[in-house]
């Protein structure tokens, strides 16, 4: 269970809170207004943004100072979720050791992973070589490898075209159903959130609201997200 | 709050920052204390006070006011060798001083090549020691730095705008009016506060070319307090009023931006208006009398040095590979101090920035005999000359370290920070994975100038001149003192290829291991 507590963010004149709590294994979408908080949310959970009040848990657990990379959380950002320096297969194998230090098996889960995203023969190759797609699907293999049972996507998809946006939907979808993993998942497009997730939590005036079923909302949206959906 | 304090007590720049407060204003406590308190002023440090400040004012407009034609110049006019000319615009700032010095006695000296042709026009020699010689060594140093940093401004005017300005019929007045002078009066102010800062500190200039009662700056003025009449408590009050000086020069900086005079780019090849007729006969010759200027000193040096290397007595080379060491040492030590300054800043701790910026405002001098009466009864000022001389290198090299270092580490952090936490890269796998892959560049680049500033030093190691292990620049100046002048053009040769050489080797090695 993630449990958001009335955690409160504060960044100069600008507040978000959030008071809900989402079952193990919940797929979300979150949308609204640009601006509004969305991804202040998800560096809420992540720990990248401080809470000034309230809490956040994960299975009854505090995650208030937890660093970043001890939390359970995977993220996806909107781009950068590569180091163009490193080789696709070091990329991938970070998520297992942060100093690439890595024993025959877990070079074995390395390619494993490459191999489950269809990208076995490019193991050894930069970023800079793949397309975005592909770039794409390095980021989901090392997701897939850390199973951390909480997924955060911030617009991680948007600059792909419509085709490879649903492919790497599915492909999410996979992997979060083999980690049984809470995705959290932010998007400007109301056809992913249809697509991808059955509730929506909706960000808007400084409070992320409880999660609503997802066609309900999108056919019958309040006021203000009708004037963002347009 | 707790959270915070701990993660700053975490981070090492943050330790470093405090260490480099404590040694600056330190030793500046320590002379003070030994020599019991300040002493007063009598009116030769009154005059060293006042020509510290005319001379840096008087070289900073002359810089300024000259490089304004010669930037010109070189925006709107293209040529073979344009490129390589700016380029060597940029070298003055790794040339060892003294290796200038050297050129610029041969070429304006009594028996130099202005000084027969004068005589030849019936004009008196001019000597060039004194304030006269002060103020051509400084305008030779900051001349092609100011150049660089109004051609930057030059470059910086959108080529649409004098496109613009061509399709309305604008005339060069008009182009000046409306487009040139608004860009020099934005540019102008930070080049000359720049030359202003590096004058107002200046020793190896005044220490050669300068002295007695009419050439002598605050810095020199330190060095005889310390060194023939060892007044600490002078030597203290001077410092203080240094550090007072430059804090007041940096106080004015900040209402003005100075421009990036050194760094890569420049070459950006935009067809600015070159219009025809005597402007074009006026910016050849302009260009020429530069290039002139700042070439022939050095040529004379290597024209007279070259056939004397190799009888060079066995001192010299001893000299070359102690004062290598010393360079190495001083530059790895410059790179590790300002990595962690750096990174700590990128993390949001403004004020280690400031600590890092330090060092321009403290008196090499004064630092080196604060360590000197700190050390003093555990090792004699001959076991510690090379060692303080090396550590005082590193630390007036940060400010420039900083200055390439910082940008890149903030860059660094706002692209890849946030991934590096999430997947828990910290300590040294975050360093070996990804600090260095990505800093190389900017770190060869700190690491060359750094380098190259501590070979070609010639400051701290004066206070213990007697020493028997001279640094290469010391031996030049002692060869000169004794007017062994083909040694000293051999070993200022041999000093020069190595100033470069280090700084190239730095750079090239940062380029290769930048993994893009």
């Amino acid at each position: 269970m993630l449990s958001f507590e009335k955690p409160e963010a504060r960044l100069g004149d600008f507040a978000l809170v959030a008071d809900f709590t989402l079952p193990a294994g919940a797929r979300l979408a979150v949308i609204g207004p640009s601006g509004s908080g969305k991804s202040t949310l998800l560096g809420m959970v992540a720990g990248f943004v401080p809470l000034r009040s309230g809490r956040i848990t994960w299975q009854g657990q505090d995650l208030a100072g937890v660093a970043p990379g001890a939390r359970p959380v995977s993220i996806l950002f909107q781009d950068q979720n590569l180091f163009p320096h490193l080789s696709v297969a070091q990329n991938v194998g970070l998520g297992l050791r942060a100093d690439l230090r890595l024993s025959q098996d877990q070079n074995a889960a390395v390619a494993e992973a490459l191999s489950q995203v269809g990208l076995r023969d490019m193991a050894t190759r930069r970023p800079a070589q793949l397309s975005g797609g592909q770039q794409s699907r390095v980021a989901l293999a090392r997701v897939a490898l850390r199973a951390q049972p909480i997924l955060l996507l911030d617009e991680a998809f948007a600059a792909l075209g419509p085709a490879l946006k649903a492919e790497m939907l599915a492909l999410l979808g996979r992997i979060a159903d083999r980690n049984g993993a809470t995705v959290l998942m932010v998007t400007h497009d109301p056809d992913d959130a249809r697509l991808f997730a059955p509730e929506t939590v909706v960000v808007m005036d400084g409070v992320a609201h409880p999660p609503e079923p997802t066609g309900p909302l999108l056919d019958h949206p309040p006021e203000g997200l009708r004037a963002y959906l347009g | 709050m707790a959270e915070r304090l701990r993660t700053i007590a975490r981070s090492p720049g943050t330790w470093v920052g405090a260490g480099l407060i404590l040694l600056v204003l330190g030793t500046l406590a320590v002379v003070a204390a030994y020599a019991g308190g300040l002493s007063a002023l009598g009116p030769w440090d009154w005059a060293a006070l006042r020509f510290t400040i005319w001379q840096a004012a008087l070289s900073a407009t002359l810089s300024a006011v000259l490089a304004v034609p010669v930037a010109r110049a070189l925006a709107r006019r293209r040529f073979a060798g344009r490129g390589l000319l700016i380029t060597l615009l940029g070298a003055p700032f790794i040339l060892p001083v003294i290796v200038a010095i050297m050129g610029l006695v041969a070429v304006f000296g009594r028996n130099g090549l202005v000084n027969d042709t004068l005589a030849l026009l019936g004009v008196d020699r001019v000597s060039i020691f004194g304030w006269q010689g002060v103020i051509l060594a400084h305008v030779f140093f900051n001349l092609p730095l100011a150049v660089r940093m109004i051609l930057h401004g030059w470059q910086a005017i959108p080529a649409e705008r004098f496109r613009l300005a061509q399709s309305l019929g604008f005339s060069a007045a008009d182009m000046g009016r409306h487009l040139e002078r608004p860009m020099l009066r934005e540019v102008l102010p930070g080049a000359w506060l720049a030359v202003f800062l590096v004058c107002l500190t200046s020793f190896a200039v005044a220490l050669t070319l300068g002295g007695g009662p009419s050439a002598t700056t605050i810095e020199l003025a330190i060095y005889q307090a310390f060194r023939f009449d060892f007044d600490m408590g002078k030597a203290a009050t001077l410092g203080l009023i240094q550090v007072g000086l430059c804090l007041l020069a940096l106080g004015l900086s900040t209402r003005v931006t100075v421009p990036a005079g050194f760094g890569a780019g420049l070459d950006r090849d935009i067809a600015l208006p070159a219009p025809p007729g005597w402007r074009r006969g006026a910016d050849v010759l302009v260009i020429a009398l530069a290039a002139a200027f700042l070439l022939t000193p050095l040529a004379h040096v290597i024209l007279q040095g070259l056939p004397n290397i190799v009888g060079l007595p066995d001192a010299v080379w001893t000299a070359a590979a102690r004062s290598v060491v010393m360079a190495l040492i001083s530059a790895a030590l410059a790179l590790g101090i300002a990595l962690m300054l750096a990174l700590a800043v990128a993390s949001g701790q403004r004020w280690v920035e400031a600590a890092g910026m330090l060092p321009i405002v403290a008196s090499p001098l004064v630092l080196g005999t604060g360590l000197f009466l700190m050390l003093r009864g555990v090792a004699s000022a001959q076991q510690m000359a090379l060692p303080v001389t090396v550590a005082i290198n590193a630390v007036m090299a940060l400010p420039f370290a900083l200055r390439i270092l910082i940008p890149a580490a903030r860059a660094l952090r706002a692209d890849y920070g946030r991934l590096a936490d999430s997947l828990g890269m910290d300590g040294l796998a975050r360093l070996r994975l990804l600090t260095l892959p990505r800093l190389a560049r900017p770190l060869g680049f700190a690491g060359g100038l750094s380098a190259a500033l501590a070979m070609g030093d010639l400051g701290v190691i004066t206070l213990f001149a007697d020493s028997r292990n001279p640094t290469l620049p010391l031996l030049l100046y002692q060869l000169m003192n004794s007017y062994r002048l083909d040694d000293a053009a051999a070993c200022a040769v041999v000093l020069m290829a190595i100033s470069f050489a280090l700084f190239w080797a730095f750079d090239k090695g940062g380029r290769l291991h930048a993994q893009l």
